[in-house]
């Protein structure tokens, strides 16, 4: 058996690298690609602080719709109605705290913590590096070894709650389905939030963690064939990670402001039935 | 039926250089090699270009064109616009030799460092068995040829040199990978070895190595990833860690982490015996001026002196040691 | 005196290819301190190129094969010309080695119950070749190189030095082999990176340089294959056999110049491609040789009715074997109804629907979609003969592969014998793995019984002389590009496929003429890295073995596998009996005619009388 061998001597001292005075030669327009994730991801955060301090139309109770910002309401200071099976556990906060904040960690972090999204902002707002081949321009780099970005490994602690989020934004979908008059009803809103949580699921369900937790870290598929099948699945929807990172990231938006809405009375849903 | 191409080529060596201009004949379907073997055959006898199979096989003609890390080989000159000047420059993160031929150690060095496969024990040659799903993920990695498109594009190693001694970069990402997959690999240490001697964490999945990778490995989302995952599996998932605790065995593999096998604590005290005199440290040998010497060719050995003294003959006898070798447990363990 | 670094080594072994590979970890498991010399980079040889597999009669997937029937396939593929003990030996072994290589770590396709997965190649009666897709070679060369690292890993842990008992030297062109007092002392070379000398003692070399298709002007060969090995060992005194026997492809692409000599494989026409020539006309229903016309087409209309209704149709004359499609395609460029490339137009995009040729030539469409940006569901593909393999080389001793010159060892395509006169798919990589370790094994011993060598300063000197000649003459000099496109031209055209005798010895003039030329090559530049001198210091190489092939193609009056004479079209079994070696005299080769050893008679007991009775000649039956 073979030890772990010492590192022989100094990789760098082979000599210095060819002289280019450019920094890229790239050229294509590889700025374009960062920008549009800045500008994606940007636009996202804003409109999520704006909707998070707002602190209010985010239960339309005619129609039974609860934005997903808010969703589950979970202190004493939520409009009535629009907390569910989980109470409000917790008590009256101060009002420059809205709800939403206090749900939103999870969500967020997941997000954050995220492989794509980690790609995504650490190209376009951290220019590490900008595009491939482009210097990025950073003095020293010691990637994800020591704080703060060692934290990134817990993204399995978010997946977990991310289960639990989904579960609730399905729970809400179903609530939708609340008809004006009583008994069953479906609107615009309630396709809205149902098309939302589907695509958060494949988001959630498409992670990498979870890809290793269902079946990536066996060594053997062969001796777990329904774990194997678990993780082929898993992997379909991982080669599709980043495209539901982004139609959940809109999907989220859009379900989240048409229920403001309607809250609002800005709009009226609109009814198939009931 | 040749149209004439503009061509920036950069040539020099370790003391400097510079792009050159070049008009140049390139005829349908040639890729950008074909050029370059053009240059050399009617303007510059001279111009160095590792390359080897061009039919995108062996990995020996990775350069810059147009600043994106390729191979020369399979690079189609009908990806480029008639009037587009095609720049060619020489992989940057490796140290040139001279024009588009870069000295690429750093790799072979790093490839020493990581452990080979090691065989299980007991198995004798034609007794493997493999399922053929269990060796795909493996076999996947094993596709690579070696071009060091990844290891040039990496930002960790390209824009920050003094990187280099910590990271081992994406090639061998794929190969601690494919060693941990692989079904009959005995080594259970790959992942603390992918973090601790291969500076894993490094890595911020940018996808750059992916995104040049001639053989389309999905070497991020396959082997990173599932590497840094399996990192988390062992030192940072509650949950794992609940259901090894409570079911008492442990999916992942099938052995604990023994990454350097240490002897109980208790039984170490237990077993050494302290008091027992060791072997006193040997002086350096000194000169016939009394100093060290310097220079190992005065020396009258290889290479520099033993630690433990040159006169120090291995083993040293039982009785001298200070430790000793517990005894086997018995009856309940611990 | 100019500089040059020196290094003492028990075993040399030259190339890293499958076969230096596996013979440097067999002399290095031996204990010797060995040195592995690389022409390019660690792990790019060309065995990287070989795609279906390697031959091992293991019965993983029919359990009836075994050794014998691999021997039998191969003597019969190599027409009975082979060196019937190293065919023997290579059958017997090549279980053995591919096992091994899943020790080192190698990951071949899974049958279902986890054994080594065996599929289908022409020629080989059972499935027998152990492969991981289509990148075998990849694979072979990545574990070889891998177990060395392993090796180098063990002796860093004893000694504190990676290099302590095997070292790779790297982009390093051996241009010199010594011998005094008839034994080999030592090689010397060049290091292509920075053009310093370099010189190795030691008492045994192994040779395993691969093959010689850089000589021709199509060939799916890399620029590594200038058959250095041939001519270092014909230099030192060895000799060659079998150098008539070269392996073309008839369709190999001939342009666009970025897919140039790559094979166009034959399910092309087998799924309806059909072979044009620039008139438009399909010509090979001109060149059905009389013992074929009853089983071939003769009008287009019936050839086509073929593909649908293969029962009640004859066969398309597409179809014909390998050597009569080769040579028609090869007399139908030389009437002038080539392209100008030298090729013909093989024609799959007018006869199937696009998306059909997509589905049924998945890897076609992609490799000439991706190298070349040829659409071949669009355009008719020019081809033409390619050169792919050389049966011929050193003359070794089957069991310990050695050479005439003691301390000289041959393994891979660089010795010749064990394929005959045509080599089967799939065992070229067995045939390195097991004559590698057999050459690594007796090399460690010859070592072992002989100790270390040095060569004389006197002959060091002469080989830097030698070396610097081109870099002197400078611009006054002849290009080597231009000799080597010249050299490329007379082999392509006289010495191809298909040869006569005029031709052959307008070839043999024209290569005396050019060797004077060669000795006259220039080239402007330093010697750091300056591929101009490096071809230039190549060619002598060529040129020599190129002479071998062409007076021992002059001199076999038959056709008999890799050998196709126009003049002599049927096989012979007098000549069955004969190997031609080739040696050196001063600078001229020389041809002998050399007896076969004869098979054992168990093992001509493995065959059928009928079927020895169509090589073999009364007296020996």
């Amino acid at each position: 058996m073979t030890t772990t061998p010492a590192r022989l001597r100094s990789a760098s001292g082979a000599g210095p690298r060819a002289a280019i005075s450019e920094k890229t030669l790239r050229t294509d327009r590889w700025w374009l690609q960062p920008l549009l994730v800045f500008l994606g991801l940007g636009a996202f955060v804003v409109y999520g602080l704006v909707r998070a301090i707002m602190n209010k139309y985010y239960w339309a109770s005619a129609e039974h719709y609860l934005a997903p910002f808010y969703s589950p309401c979970l202190t004493k200071s939520c409009v009535e109605g629009s907390s569910h099976f989980l109470g409000q556990p917790i008590p009256q906060l101060p009002s420059w705290l809205s709800p939403a904040m206090i749900i939103l960690v999870l969500p967020g972090g997941f997000r954050l913590t995220c492989y794509y999204y980690r790609k995504a902002y650490y190209r376009s707002f951290w220019l590490s590096p900008p595009a491939c081949a482009v210097p990025d321009g950073h003095k020293t780099y010691s990637g994800e070894t020591r704080f703060p970005l060692i934290f990134q490994n817990i993204h399995r602690y978010f997946f977990y709650a991310a289960i639990l989020v989904g579960s609730v934004l399905t729970y809400d979908a179903v609530l939708a389905w609340h008809g004006k008059d009583g008994g069953v009803g479906m609107g615009l809103g309630t396709l809205i939030l149902a098309v939302n949580a589907v695509l958060i699921w494949a988001y959630t369900l498409g992670c990498h963690s979870c890809r290793n937790i269902i079946g990536g870290r066996l060594k053997h598929f062969s001796k777990h064939p329904v774990r194997y099948r678990a993780w082929g699945l898993v992997s379909k929807l991982n080669a599709k990670h980043q495209q539901f990172a982004w139609a959940s990231l809109f999907s989220v938006i859009i379900a989240d402001a048409y229920v403001m809405a309607v809250s609002a009375e800005w709009i009226t849903d609109f009814r198939f039935f009931n | 039926m040749g149209t004439k191409r503009h061509f920036r080529v950069w040539r020099g060596d370790d003391t400097g250089g510079s792009l050159e201009d070049f008009q140049v004949e390139v005829n349908e379907g040639e890729v950008v090699l074909d050029v370059i073997h053009r240059l050399q055959a009617t303007q510059t006898p001279d111009l160095a270009v590792r390359w080897n199979c061009k039919a995108g096989k062996c990995g020996s003609c990775s350069m810059e064109i147009n600043g994106k890390p390729r191979l020369g080989c399979m690079t189609r000159m009908s990806t480029f616009n008639e009037t587009e000047t095609v720049t060619v420059t020489p992989l940057r993160t490796f140290p040139v030799i001279r024009d588009l031929v870069t000295n690429v150690n750093f790799n072979y060095q790093k490839a020493r460092e990581l452990p080979a496969f090691a065989p299980p024990a007991g198995v004798a040659p034609g007794e493997y068995r493999m399922q053929q799903v269990d060796v795909e993920r493996s076999q996947e990695f094993r596709k690579c040829i070696e071009c060091f498109l990844c290891q040039n594009v990496c930002h960790v190693i390209r824009d920050h040199e003094e990187n280099k001694h910590a990271f081992s970069g994406p090639r061998f990402f794929i190969r601690a990978a494919e060693l941990d997959m692989h079904p009959l690999d005995a080594r259970d240490d790959r992942k603390e070895l992918a973090q601790a001697e291969q500076g894993l964490g490094y890595c911020n999945i940018t996808k750059c190595c992916t995104e040049v990778c001639p053989e389309h490995i999905k070497i991020t989302d396959n082997a990173i990833i599932p590497m840094k995952e399996r990192v988390v599996d062992r030192r940072y998932d509650p949950v794992t860690w609940l259901g090894r605790k409570i079911f008492r065995r442990d999916q992942l593999d099938e052995q604990p982490v023994s990454a350097s096998p240490k002897p109980a604590a208790a039984a170490a005290d237990s077993g050494s015996n302290w008091h027992q005199e060791g072997p006193v440290p040997q002086e350096a040998p000194v000169g016939a001026d009394g100093k060290l010497v310097v220079a190992e060719l005065t020396l009258d050995r290889a290479a520099a002196g033993s630690p433990f003294g040159d006169d120090q003959v291995f083993p040293l006898p039982p009785e001298q040691l200070r430790y000793q070798h517990p005894s086997p447990p018995t009856g309940d363990g611990h | 005196m100019t500089n040059i670094e020196r290094h003492t080594y028990d075993v040399v072994v030259i190339g890293a290819g499958g076969a230096g590979l596996r013979a440097a970890i067999e002399a290095r498991l031996a204990g010797k301190k060995t040195a592995i010399i690389s022409k390019s980079l660690f792990g790019k040889a060309h065995t990287v190129m070989a795609e279906g597999g390697a031959a091992a009669a293991m019965g993983n997937v029919n359990s009836k094969d075994n050794w014998q029937v691999h021997f039998r396939d191969t003597m019969r593929g190599g027409k009975f010309l082979n060196n019937f003990r190293m065919a023997e030996l290579h059958a017997k072994e090549a279980p053995s080695r591919i096992w091994e290589l899943e020790t080192y770590g190698a990951l071949f396709d899974r049958t279902k119950d986890g054994k080594i997965s065996q599929r289908n190649f022409g020629g080989h009666e059972y499935p027998r070749l152990a492969h991981v897709g289509d990148r075998t070679g990849l694979e072979l060369i990545r574990t070889l190189q891998q177990k060395i690292v392993s090796l180098q890993q063990e002796d860093f842990a004893e000694h504190g030095d990676y290099e302590a008992r095997i070292r790779v030297f790297q982009e390093c062109t051996i241009t010199e082999l010594f011998v005094e007092d008839g034994a080999v002392s030592g090689a010397f070379g060049y290091y292509r990176e920075s053009g310093d000398f370099v010189l190795f003692e030691s008492a045994a070399i192994v040779l395993a340089t691969g093959g010689v298709g850089k000589s021709y002007k199509v060939t799916s060969n890399s620029w590594e294959y200038t058959g250095d090995g041939h001519a270092l060992a014909l230099r030192t005194g060895a000799t060659l056999i079998n150098m008539e026997f070269l392996q073309f492809h008839p369709t190999g692409m001939v342009w666009p110049p970025s897919v140039k000599g790559i094979l166009v494989t034959e399910s092309v026409r087998g799924d309806g491609g059909v072979l044009r020539n620039t008139e438009g006309k399909r010509f090979m229903f001109d060149y059905v040789p009389d013992v074929f016309r009853k089983q071939y087409a003769e009008t287009e209309e019936e050839a086509d009715r073929w593909y649908s209704d293969p029962d009640n149709n004859r066969r398309p004359p597409e179809l014909l074997p390998r050597d009569e499609v080769a040579r028609a395609i090869n007399s139908e460029v030389k009437a002038g109804r080539g392209t100008k490339a030298g090729g013909v137009l093989l024609d799959i995009a007018s006869r199937l629907p696009a998306e059909q040729i997509r589905k049924r030539l998945p890897s076609m469409y992609h490799q000439f979609k991706e190298l070349a940006d040829v659409d071949i569901t669009a355009a008719p593909m020019e081809v033409g003969p390619t050169c792919h393999y050389v049966m011929g080389g050193i003359e070794v001793d089957a069991d310990t592969t050695a050479a005439a010159v003691a301390g000289l060892f041959a393994a891979g395509e660089v010795s010749g014998g064990m394929h005959g006169s045509n080599r089967l798919g799939g065992n070229s990589l067995s045939d390195l793995l097991v004559f590698g370790k057999r050459a690594g094994e007796h090399a460690a011993a010859h070592a072992e019984k002989i100790g270390r060598r040095k060569p004389s300063a006197a002959a060091v000197e002469a080989a830097v002389d030698t070396a610097l000649a081109p870099l002197a003459r400078a611009d006054a000099g002849e290009n080597p590009y231009t000799l080597h496109h010249e050299l490329q031209e007379i082999m392509g055209v006289l010495v191809g496929i298909i040869r006569r005798d005029g031709e052959l010895r307008e070839s043999i003039t024209r290569l005396a003429e050019l060797k004077e030329r060669v000795k006259k090559v220039g080239v402007s530049g330093g010697r750091k890295y300056n591929p101009g001198w490096h071809l230039a210091l190549d060619l002598r190489n060529m040129l020599v073995v190129s002479e071998c092939t062409a007076k021992a193609a002059l001199e076999r009056t038959e056709s008999r596998g890799g050998h196709t004479r126009e003049d002599f079209p049927k096989m012979d079994p007098k000549w069955r009996k004969v190997n031609l070696v080739c040696s050196l005299d001063g600078e001229d080769v020389r041809l002998e005619h050399q007896p076969l050893p004869v098979m054992r008679p168990e093992l001509q007991g493995l065959f059928e009388q009928t079927e020895l009775a169509k090589y073999m000649t009364d007296e020996e039956l």
